[in-house]
């Protein structure tokens, strides 16, 4: 019973991963946005664009492990 | 790709038929031993880089931008001294263009102080012997007049003696010259 | 990280396998001898001593013999080891400063073999060396120690002014100060778990896709998926390395200028 209630948590972390997405999602739309009205600038900003994806993904990676955790180690 | 993994696999993360118990990233056995051959590769990698790669990379880079510098001067210094060449060129056209124009007028004035030379020679010649020709041409006339005279005299007393008329010569003489005089 | 983890194995051990699935997706990840069927000490060469040593070999290749013509004009390989030397060098420069120059070698180090590691482990039947957290956590605690130490060796006490934000309001200060240090302290786990969990991730969804492929039906839906994703996870082995160096950069930019 417990390791199944541990699974449907591991589901529910699954979630994440996908609020994740959108978070990503949005930071790419937003950089696009911005580069194409000023696409001068936006050549400088590419390494900020991947260092916000990469804080956006990181969260959605921690409900990705907490979900494996879930699975395997708990 | 574990599958043939025999079921005496001695650890705590692996099952008897060879496939993982639970998440083989969080099997402490294994930690030690990942660590230890990371930290060796990682070691490996920066003494291969700061000894050989990275200096010999800098250096090709360093040459290449060298290269293109002196290249860049080097073009540089033939593109002025074709300007140069250039220049050096028209002035020499220039030059030979004044120099030419020079050599023509001179050249004409020789040629023209020639022919005034020989023209006032010849008009000299032609002038004395113009000279000369009529005063042969008065000397003619002048003996022509003198022999007229004297043709004129004698045929005066001819006739008069034909005429049988004595008539001393003076008198005839005077009478043609009196008569010539009122011919002229 | 070993101890707790250890227990915990126990405990599923005796549990019994865990799952039904017939195709078991995280079996790729198991180290296991080279030589042998035994225990995995310190020393035992394993599969990870191979997929290391590869991406050593690789590094070699591309860097020492792919240079070794020392040309003007360059060859392929040699335009690849300048390519991924002016990348990192400029990604150094922009990021960390003229300063944070020095630290090339290290970060190139680093980029270098999260590079190979990440591509030698898409091989089929390759063993990905940085899907294991002990391996990205040894990364990403020696960048975090490694700019701790230089943090305070370079600017003293005056290093903790990292964490005092001087461009807010007096009040919010203390706050911020601890969501500050909260966060500079959480660095070296995202930094870690990002790049294991990311390949992690990619590898299984692959396995369970390949899983998929055994039933008749969905197959084809099943290898084009398994296509698509391989796809996907070349991207990601470069971005995952990609966002670790320049994530070393900005670490690196903090302990050298940590005025706000």
């Amino acid at each position: 019973m417990e390791g199944e209630i541990a699974h449907i948590g591991a589901g529910l972390a699954g979630l994440g991963c996908g609020l994740a997405a959108l978070g990503v999602g949005n930071v790419a739309a937003n950089y696009l946005s911005g580069a194409l009205r000023n696409p001068s600038a936006a050549a400088s900003q590419t390494a900020t664009l991947f260092i916000g994806i990469a804080f956006a993904e990181a969260l959605g990676i921690f409900s990705f492990l907490v979900a494996l955790l879930l699975m395997f180690a708990v | 790709m574990a599958t043939e993994t025999t079921a005496s696999t001695a650890s705590a993360c692996v099952g008897p038929n060879g496939s993982a118990i639970g998440m083989p990233q969080l099997c402490g056995d294994w930690v030690w031993n990942q660590v230890f051959w990371l930290v060796l590769a990682l070691v490996a990698i920066y003494f291969v880089l700061t000894r050989v790669a990275l200096p010999r990379i800098a250096a090709i880079l360093a040459e290449r931008q060298g290269t293109i510098t002196s290249d860049l001067a080097k073009a540089e210094e033939l593109k002025a001294q074709a300007e140069e060449a250039e220049k050096a060129y028209e002035k020499a056209l220039a030059d030979a263009r004044v120099e030419a124009g020079k050599i023509a007028e001179q050249t004409r004035a020789e040629i023209r102080a020639q022919v005034d030379e020989a023209q006032a020679k010849a008009d000299a010649d032609i002038a004395a012997k113009t000279a000369e020709s009529e005063k042969q041409i008065q000397e003619i006339r002048a003996s022509a007049l003198a022999n007229v005279e004297a043709v004129a005299k004698d045929t005066a007393e001819a006739l008069v003696a034909a005429l049988g008329v004595s008539a001393d010569k003076v008198t005839v003489d005077a009478a043609v010259d009196k008569r010539i005089e009122g011919q002229r | 990280m070993a101890e707790n983890t250890a227990g915990a194995h126990g405990a599923e051990a005796a549990q019994g396998e865990g799952g039904g699935l017939v195709f078991h997706p995280m079996d790729q990840f198991i180290v296991k001898p080279l030589f042998g069927d035994g225990a995995v000490h310190m020393f035992t060469v394993t599969n990870v001593t191979l997929w290391m040593a590869l991406a050593v070999l690789c590094v070699i290749g591309l860097m020492v013999l792919g240079t070794s013509g020392r040309g003007i004009v360059p060859g392929r390989l040699q335009s690849v080891a300048e390519l991924a030397y002016g990348f990192v060098y400029k990604m150094v420069e922009d990021v960390s400063g003229k300063d944070g120059v020095k630290y090339f070698p290290y970060i190139m180090t680093l980029f270098l073999f999260i590079v190979f590691a990440n591509f030698l482990g898409l091989l089929p039947m390759a063993f990905t060396t940085t899907s294991h957290f002990a391996v990205t956590v040894v990364l990403a605690l020696a960048v975090f120690l490694g700019v701790t130490i230089l943090g305070f060796v370079k600017h003293g006490t005056r290093f903790l002014e990292l964490f005092w934000v001087s461009s807010a309001p007096m009040v919010l200060r203390p706050v911020l100060a601890i969501i500050e240090v909260i966060s500079y302290l959480i660095r070296p786990v995202s930094h870690s778990v990002r790049l294991a969990g990311n390949l992690m991730a990619g590898h299984a969804v692959i396995k369970v896709f390949a899983g998929f492929a055994a039933i008749a039906a969905v197959s084809p839906v099943s290898v084009l998926a398994i296509t698509a994703m391989y796809g996907l996870e070349v991207l990601v082995a470069f971005i995952q390395a990609y966002i670790f160096t320049i994530l070393t950069c900005v670490y690196l930019k903090d302990a050298l200028h940590p005025h706000h």
